[in-house]
């Protein structure tokens, strides 16, 4: 019994000296183990209780600016309202100028795609309907259900399972009834061939 | 005859070529980022299974074949940005920065905006809340949780549906509309996912009167960035 005590005592003496570390103003504080959040860098550490093989990376890792290369609101506005030449500055500018420097371009776009445009199943014009869109923000309700159009939702969000193809083809080339242009207004692919998940993270496996 | 026809057909494929090249939610859809690490392909806001969150869903990399998916990486020089503004002045007021560090994807924020992340270049705000989240493989998922937000990041199917080919035909002339039923041009593939759930009330309250269409509704003009280390 004596014998098993004295090893257990020399384990933990020699435990604690391999990882007796003093604070930087060595006031004799000993802390027992290296860990990320002991106020001091210690073990493998590169900075203060970050970097090395056990803590992440240290705030110096994300240092540096960032530039613009591509931005998303809702789906398909740069590809299907964009035109050769402005696609590539329409990603890089901001949603507060992109009415004001793009919806005329929209506008005329929309006019080609479909040149009997008069008005869409919302009831809105040709300018009024290029200046919903030409400011590319994803409209997301702060309460209750989301949905890019469910009948009784419109532009309260995008689920996964959306049909944001028929909605768009259908408010380009519907009418204002939704009923011109018949073999335009829908793909005919009306769901994702994987079935979603109900919970986190909703979307399904690779592949 | 022989000639000018192999030349219709040539400038024909050309034509469906070309056409391939702009179309999809986002996928591809300018020049510059064009099969980029930085190519974002959809952005879905949604109400969250707990009702009192919401999910932002960030797809990049799209069109990657069930073989090779593993072998893609987010780029480390790729800040993905989620932007939230909440009085419909369409400038951001929170954002949402995540960027993969060796095995990791790291979330800062939601955190307000400041002169150093809002427009088009962004300094990370590692003064944010951070959070992080193993990067998963095709076979191997992790996500997280912290304070009531959730993390995903990894290879997954593309959510996104749309009969691609018809629309090619279309735009071609080939076709004067789609075939019913369609074919889903995107089923098989995969894109590299983010998703963060993050409970309504770190957003604080949206504007009402931003979408004229539900002008009661409160909301919130979200959209995503991606932006380059300089």
């Amino acid at each position: 019994m004596k014998f098993s005590k004295y090893i257990t005592i020399s384990i933990a003496l020699v435990a604690s000296l391999a990882f007796v570390q003093c604070s930087d103003d060595d006031d004799n504080v000993i802390i027992a183990d290296a860990t990320c959040n002991d106020g001091i860098q210690n073990g493998d550490e590169t900075g203060v209780d970050c970097g090395g093989t056990a803590c992440g990376p240290c705030a110096t890792a994300f240092e540096g600016t960032y530039a613009q290369e591509d931005q998303m609101g809702r789906p398909g506005i740069n590809t299907v309202f964009g035109t050769d030449g402005m696609k590539d500055e329409f990603n890089v500018t901001t949603p507060s100028n992109m009415q004001s420097q793009f919806q005329p371009d929209f506008e005329n776009k929309l006019l080609s795609l479909n040149p009997g445009y008069t008005t869409n199943a919302l009831g809105l014009d040709a300018t009024t309907f290029t200046t919903v869109l030409a400011s590319d923000v994803l409209w997301v309700a702060e309460t209750g259900t989301t949905s890019y159009f469910n009948g009784t939702q419109v532009l309260t969000g995008r689920t996964l399972q959306d049909d944001v193809i028929d909605i768009s083809l259908l408010l380009i080339f519907g009418g204002p009834d939704g009923s011109e242009n018949p073999m335009l207004t829908s793909d005919f692919v009306d769901s994702n061939d994987a079935n979603f998940s109900a919970s986190f993270p909703y979307v399904v496996a690779a592949n | 005859m022989k000639r000018t026809k192999l030349l219709a057909a040539i400038a024909g494929i050309g034509i469906v070529v070309v056409a391939a090249i702009f179309v999809a939610a986002d996928h591809i859809d300018a020049p510059a980022v064009a099969g980029s690490e930085s190519d974002i392909t959809d952005f879905y806001a949604f109400q969250g299974q707990n009702t009192d969150n919401l999910v932002f869903v960030t797809n990049v990399q799209g069109l990657l074949a069930p073989g090779s998916t593993d072998q893609a990486e987010f780029d480390e020089n790729v800040l993905l940005e989620i932007n939230i503004d909440r009085d419909n002045d369409l400038v951001e007021d929170l954002v949402i920065q995540m960027i993969r560090r060796n095995d990791s994807m790291y979330f800062f924020g939601p955190v307000q905006t400041g002169s150093n992340n809002t427009g088009l270049t962004s300094v990370i705000d590692t003064d944010a809340v951070r959070n992080s989240v193993k990067i998963s493989t095709v076979d191997s998922v992790e996500t997280a949780e912290n304070n009531g937000m959730m993390f995903f990041a990894g290879p997954r199917e593309d959510p996104f549906y749309f009969d691609f080919d018809q629309y090619n035909e279309v735009v071609a002339g080939n076709s004067d509309g789609f075939e019913d039923p369609g074919t889903d041009t995107f089923a098989g593939t995969n894109v590299l996912s983010v998703v963060v759930e993050v409970p309504k009330s770190m957003l604080g309250p949206g504007a009402t009167g931003a979408n004229p269409l539900m002008p009661d509704t409160p909301i919130y003009n979200t959209w995503v960035e991606s932006k380059r280390k300089q």
